[in-house]
């Protein structure tokens, strides 16, 4: 492991004794692999369907009542009202029901902190130094999570990003995953989805670290360390830039460095838990600082104070709907959070942090909607959808991809046997790049991870 | 916005409550909250903080005050059957959290009542979501499976928040039961047994347990607190979620005859539900626990409560180790979700009806208190909410809420802070200055 708390050196600058020979420039970005991990995903095969007379929420705010949509060969073909299905086309008639575009989760531990949670199994905080951007959440992530199946069936989850835990300033990298079981991690892996960057601020590296007698033991030290770790990343960058530019003699890797480089790059995404606005100002001063961008806030809970510098910063905050009070940063939470952030125009999402949570995130857009409609901001069921569909996509870097029906995309759909903001409804049907992976009257269409297969309980609805 | 900073000013008009008043609550839709559904033109009567009457041929006495509640929802409000609401306000603090005392000498005998903070947060937060009264436990510690004597409080706002103080004993049993008893269920078991044999020796000869020095296996105080157990005069919670551990406690039950047993969590309580609806034991479960987050709950489903209730056994939702401390309100939606799994193929869900029960009457039932609290049956504690739509749907909102017959300040830390950042920009004084 190497030590990064501002203390080892990456003294590439120095002449190794074997001087190696110096090689010609490989151009930007080729210097070494970006992608050691790459998605082996494949989509499952899927008769062409045709969904009629529902009511649609598109992902982007848009209503459709008695709609229809038409997907194929995996991807959105075609959403209006009166379609006509040609031959061989599955026709599902849903009358009384809704059809929105898979849920997606922008902060999830599935995999990481899997089911059963037991000390064997939790593999989500490298909590051996307060700066570990060198770990990779996906290659902790255990594709056997019965937890992805609850999240399939109960929550029409279709795309989620894993993160490390918050324990270390630098958690490492996240990986977002459609939520189709498979074998290997790389085999859920989303095709081309960039990598994202946890980070923490607060509570909980200055308690771990703290409590270890080392920094950070405050919030003061907490951005102390981040800023010395951004500064050696920007030397880092500034050198790999020149020899990928200019050849010549390559500097050490650094794993660790990679990412935060990547980051600097733009072509990783800043994941960032935080609950205080206060925190959340000063960690986008030093965003800006070191020429970085928050790209999500997540937890938030105070994001309501600051709306509007989350706004100009162009900065989202993906919270709870009513989390509070279980530690100080999150006693001044309030009901209307998300409310007051779309209200205000900033960038805003649901989230779960939680395996129960993640299998109810239509409930807890509701539950948001709800409490800012009660006080007085009106915003419609279809806008609020944005909250778990296009909003997060676009926090993922996925939006060209998912988080809406729109033609092209791909065809992660959930048919809701009700309004999908009423606590009575459950998914009926769900898609998966077209690929129908639930129908709640198809005990065979019910997944079952290796884990559960003989146990108690195995195949039962859940 | 008007309307939002007519809260602070309504606080202060409740700041010292009136005596309760008789009330009538009329052109209701009436939940009763005995597993029946609504009911059309109800009125209910609260005099002397008690229900007098409850249904749609009640007529309101003289002299009483009227409200009308337009037909909206009226229920008895939530009867809330397991949280640690009042004894912690922030978890991570540990000054604020009373739950449980690692050091302490003491295991049973550790009261909750003396420590329930009528002013903490959650309970105004919970008290403005409908929910009026609290099953409140503390937690064990390492060294015994014991947590001590646990209350009932109402939610009100003055500053008598204990109903029944020592209300119940609760023991961890199952995995956490077997840490901390030294590692085992053996050891848990050892431990449940010599406690009793203890107690029993207590009872014949209080006095001989004067002077048994540190290393006693049971305080003196342990043992007196668990006498009203052995004895049957109050129930012993014991939080269980493995089926075989379920029936290995039925079997206790057998050999302390009068146990009054009821199960907490029971995840897997549907496996053996035949056996606990025949011992008459009734279930505070958790209502969607449905992953095998450990291998005690590796059958957990969603469906449990369903089954156990098709089955005959009479079952309540709590929320233990499940934000006990401060969600109590999820409740709602809890129950909302086992209504829709009834329209789930496969899956065992409940009626709208018997689901509102399950959080109102059935955790009062469950505890033998069934008399007092939960309905709106005559003789019940006044605890009343009118609602602007299903209760249990998302979206609804408690508009009125009365406990004890008391009606409550619809306010909490949360809405004054909504109110302060409606708006997020300072004005012509720092945010500080408005309120």
């Amino acid at each position: 492991m190497l030590a990064l708390a501002g203390c080892a050196e990456n003294d590439s600058g120095a002449k190794s004794a074997s001087s190696e020979p110096t090689s010609p420039a490989p151009g930007r970005g080729k210097g070494y692999s970006h992608d050691p991990f790459p998605s082996t995903y494949r989509t499952y095969p899927g008769a062409p369907t045709l969904v009629t007379n529902v009511t649609i929420f598109d992902g982007e705010g848009g209503r459709i009542d008695n709609g229809a949509v038409l997907f194929r060969d995996g991807k959105i073909v075609e959403v209006g009202q009166a379609l006509i299905a040609d031959a061989g086309v599955t026709v599902i008639d849903g009358r009384g029901k809704y059809l929105t575009p898979g849920v997606i989760d922008i902060h999830s531990h599935l995999g990481d902190y899997p089911s059963p949670g037991v000390e064997a199994l939790s593999d989500g905080n490298e909590m051996t130094s307060p700066v570990t951007p060198e770990v990779w959440a996906e290659h902790s992530v255990w594709p056997q999570d019965p937890g992805f199946a609850r999240a399939l069936t109960n929550g029409g989850v279709t795309t989620l990003q894993i993160l490390p835990g918050s324990a270390n300033l630098f958690g490492g990298r996240s990986v977002t995953v459609k939520n189709v079981y498979a074998r290997t991690m790389q085999g859920m892996k989303f095709p081309g989805a960039p990598y994202g960057l946890k980070m923490a601020c607060g509570e909980n590296p200055k308690r771990v670290y703290g409590s270890k007698g080392r920094a950070p033991a405050t919030r003061m030290g907490n951005i102390a360390v981040d800023r010395q770790t951004w500064a050696k990343a920007v030397e880092y960058k500034r050198r790999w830039d020149k020899y990928e530019d200019k050849g010549g003699e390559p500097p050490s890797r650094d794993i660790a460095m990679d990412t935060l480089r990547g980051v600097l790059e733009g072509e990783i995404l800043v994941q960032n838990h935080c609950y205080r606005a206060d925190e959340m100002a000063v960690v986008m001063d030093m965003a800006k600082e070191f020429g970085y961008r928050v790209t999500a806030f997540h937890h938030a809970v105070e994001a309501y104070k600051i709306a509007d510098l989350l706004k100009g910063n162009n900065t989202c905050a993906a919270v709870w709907a009513d989390w509070y009070g279980f530690k100080m940063e999150a006693y001044d939470a309030v009901n209307e959070n998300l409310a007051i952030l779309e209200k205000e125009g900033a960038c805003a999402m649901i989230h779960s942090d939680d395996q129960n949570g993640i299998q109810r995130l239509n409930q807890e857009v509701a539950k948001a909607r709800a409490s800012g409609v009660k006080a007085g901001f009106d915003i419609s069921e279809a806008q609020a959808w944005r909250w778990l569909a296009i909003n997060p996509a676009k926090a993922l870097g996925i939006a060209d991809k998912t988080g809406s029906l729109k033609p092209g995309k791909m065809a992660d759909v959930v048919l809701w046997n009700g309004n999908p903001f009423s606590v009575y409804t459950r998914p009926q049907m769900v898609w998966v790049d077209g690929a129908l992976l639930y129908d709640a009257n198809n005990p065979k269409l019910r997944p079952v991870s290796d884990f559960e297969l003989g146990q108690p309980g195995e195949g039962d609805v859940k | 916005m008007n309307k939002l900073l007519l809260s602070a000013s309504a606080m202060l008009a409740f700041a010292a409550p009136a005596a309760a008043q008789t009330v009538a609550i009329t052109n209701a839709r009436l939940v009763i909250g005995d597993g029946s559904g609504p009911a059309e033109g109800g009125t209910v009567v609260i005099r002397d903080g008690r229900v007098v009457a409850a249904g749609t041929g009640v007529v309101a006495p003289a002299g009483a005050r009227v409200v009308d509640a337009g037909g909206r929802w009226v229920t008895p409000g939530i009867f809330a059957g397991f949280t640690r609401m009042g004894i912690v306000e922030v978890d991570a603090v540990s000054g604020t959290n009373d739950s449980s005392a690692g050091s302490s000498p003491f295991n049973a005998a550790l009261d909750v009542a003396p420590a329930v903070n009528p002013k903490s947060s959650p309970l105004a937060i919970n008290r403005l979501e409908g929910v009026t009264r609290a099953v409140v436990a503390p937690d064990n510690s390492n060294g015994s499976i014991f947590a001590g004597q646990g209350a009932i409080i109402d939610l009100g706002v003055d500053m008598d928040p204990v109903t029944r103080p020592r209300a119940f004993q609760f023991m961890e049993y199952g995995e956490a039961g077997a840490r901390a008893a030294g590692g085992s269920r053996p050891a848990a078991y050892a431990m449940l047994k010599n406690v009793l044999f203890e107690v029993r020796d207590y009872i014949r000869s209080p006095a001989s347990f004067a002077d048994r020095g540190k290393d006693a296996l049971l305080t003196r105080a342990d043992a007196e607190a668990l006498v009203p157990v052995v004895q049957g005069r109050v129930p012993l919670l014991v939080h269980a979620e493995r089926g075989s551990d379920i029936l290995t406690l039925l079997m206790l039950k057998k050999e302390v005859p009068g146990l009054r047993l009821v199960l907490v969590g029971a995840a897997e309580g549907w496996t053996v539900a035949r056996e606990i609806a025949a011992a008459g034991v009734p279930v505070i479960a958790s209502a969607l626990a449905d992953l095998p987050e450990s291998f005690e709950q590796l059958a957990a489903t969603q469906s449990n409560i369903g089954r156990m209730k098709a089955a005959g056994v009479l079952v309540g939702i709590g929320t233990i180790n499940q934000d006990e401390a401060r969600q109590a309100r999820w409740e709602k939606q809890y129950a909302g979700n086992l209504v829709a799994l009834s329209k789930m193929p496969g899956a065992s869900g409940l009626s709208w009806g018997e689901a509102f029960a399950t959080i109102t009457s059935r955790p009062a039932e469950a505890l033998g208190m069934g008399g007092e609290f939960g309905s709106l049956r005559a003789g019940r504690h006044g605890d009343v909410v009118i609602w602007d739509g299903d209760p249990l749907e998302i979206g609804s909102s408690a508009v009125n809420v009365f406990i004890d017959g008391v009606e409550q300040p619809m306010t909490s830390r949360q809405t004054r802070l909504r109110d302060r950042y409606w708006d997020p920009r300072e004005g012509t004084l720092p945010k500080a200055y408005q309120h």
